[in-house]
């Protein structure tokens, strides 16, 4: 079977623009959620969110690109650029058709779509921009990337909210192992406006807590809700034998194992299939439980889920069997990036044996029996495990390690 | 407004769809094509849907389609604008 590796990866977060600063925050602990700043969320129930600061798009894209893209595109459109360069792939240097692109998102770019819904709505039909037509689309961020970089291989969009971050990468791990030579694969998600932040607060999962440091407690005895943020991470996946040949030498890590489950209807009386996902990843990946070194849980904030994930992580890698964590709690949660975002810091894991913290958690429940990690810990990460649930029931497991594996 | 300048018009496509860093839109541009200069189908229909609020000219997307230069969209507009005045 073809091995597919991360040869590079651009990070635009909450924690940071580009890989360095990000890594360089979350090891400090230091969390990025605050009062919104977009707009004004006074009239809300939840005022919290994890923004990304310091964002200038004219510093990196060009004045054509303004008019028809969302922030989020934007964001994106820079995350695939810094991604590529970190892979120094030549995408002129490649077939025709030997690159391609798969995004996920949750939401596609609602800020966009808010702006022109509200010109629709005071001024008329005809003061909404013809890019409406595509900006606010799931699909316009690898549209867009597919465009600007010139990759024209297949090329897809996954929408399954935060899950989508790890099944992007799986699609693209897919069309690897079809022949195609490499990959621009993640999600950056997540448009903070007032349209956005009512379809947020309609799911009824955010926390109303005003205090950042009170907001987001995944596995706490007083989790209730999460932060919504925006960002995350794009890749490029190449098959192993394809980066060789161009000459790559080193990369950040094989993607070995995925799969991904989906639960039953909530008012079913059968289990969730969370930990069906996460043996089956790790059967994919050919690796027993106890070689995991790390796991970035997915950390819904919520009580019932947390424990349906603690639940399967105990049944999977015993009590307090595995150093888990969430670094989330450092920037919301980002949709479809948020775990795109995970596999980007779990990859930083391996390369600088550091286990990121789980930031405000400071009252685990003793009956998950979790080992959270609460401050940075050193250790030697040659595998790693990311979960991912996004809402309405998609589970997804992706194992990433250091070295080839082996078969 | 009874005409609809080249100057205008370059206002108008920059608004609407940037300014391509490789096109200068400064330079000597009515018999230039507005694919040449980097405004593809949606960047016009953009431009036609801003004269339109604007000038009060309605194009359709067939002549819209048909302007392929400033030079034969100015036309189109100012002719439409004699008409009505």
């Amino acid at each position: 079977m073809t091995v597919a590796v991360v040869t590079g990866m651009g990070v635009v977060a909450p924690t940071g623009l580009g890989t360095r600063q990000h890594w360089a925050r979350t090891m400090r602990g230091e969390a990025a959620i605050g009062r919104i700043t977009a707009f004004d969320p006074q009239r809300y129930s939840s005022t919290l969110a994890g923004e990304i600061s310091g964002f200038v798009p004219t510093d990196h894209l060009t004045k054509r690109l303004l008019p028809q893209t969302d922030r989020m595109t934007q964001l994106s459109l820079v995350a695939a650029d810094w991604a590529l360069r970190d892979a120094a792939v030549e995408v002129a240097s490649l077939p025709e058709f030997g690159m391609g692109v798969v995004t996920a998102g949750s939401a596609g770019g609602f800020e966009f779509g808010h702006r022109e819904l509200d010109k629709l709505w005071r001024k008329g039909p005809e003061h909404v921009s013809a890019y409406q037509s595509f900006a606010w689309f799931y699909a316009v961020n690898t549209g867009q990337i597919s465009i600007r970089e010139g990759l024209r291989g297949p090329s897809g969009v996954l929408v399954t909210e935060q899950a989508g971050g790890l099944d992007a990468i799986a699609q693209a791990r897919r069309r690897v192992r079809d022949g195609t030579a490499a990959m621009v694969c993640g999600a950056v998600d997540g448009s903070p406006c007032p349209w956005g932040w009512v379809a947020h607060l309609a799911g009824g999962r955010i926390s109303t807590s005003e205090d950042p440091l009170r907001a987001y407690l995944p596995f706490d005895v007083d989790a209730a809700g999460y932060v919504p943020g925006d960002g995350g991470a794009l890749f490029v996946l190449e098959a192993e034998e394809a980066a060789r040949d161009r000459g790559a030498t080193s990369w950040h890590g094989e993607i070995a194992g995925y799969a991904a489950t989906f639960d039953p209807p909530p008012d079913s009386d059968r289990p969730s299939t969370l930990r069906r996902a996460i043996e089956l990843a790790l059967a994919d990946a050919n690796i027993a439980a106890d070689e995991i070194d790390v796991v970035f849980a997915d950390g819904s904030g919520l009580p019932d889920l947390d424990r349906v994930e603690a639940d399967a992580l105990r049944a999977v890698f015993g009590p307090y069997g595995v150093p888990v964590t969430v670094p989330k709690t450092m920037t919301g949660r980002l949709g479809a990036g948020g775990a795109a975002l995970d596999l980007a810091t779990a990859l930083l894991t391996m390369r600088h044996g550091e286990i990121p913290p789980t930031v405000n958690v400071s009252r685990p429940v003793p009956e998950y029996e979790l080992d959270l990690v609460t401050e940075p810990r050193p250790t030697v990460a040659s595998a790693v495990l990311v979960v991912a649930r996004g809402y309405g029931g998609f589970n997804a497991a992706m194992v990433v390690t250091r070295r080839k594996s082996a078969g | 407004m009874s005409e609809l300048r080249l100057t205008d018009l370059v206002t108008i496509l920059r608004e609407c769809a940037g300014e391509d860093e490789t096109s200068n839109l400064d330079g000597d541009i009515l018999d230039a094509e507005f694919g040449e200069l980097g405004y593809d189908s949606i960047a016009m229909l953009e431009t036609a849907s801003r004269i339109q609020i604007r000038y009060g000219v309605v194009l359709s997307d067939e002549e819209v389609a048909e302007a392929t230069s400033p030079r034969v969209l100015l036309h189109l507009v100012n002719r439409s604008l004699a008409e009505t005045a």
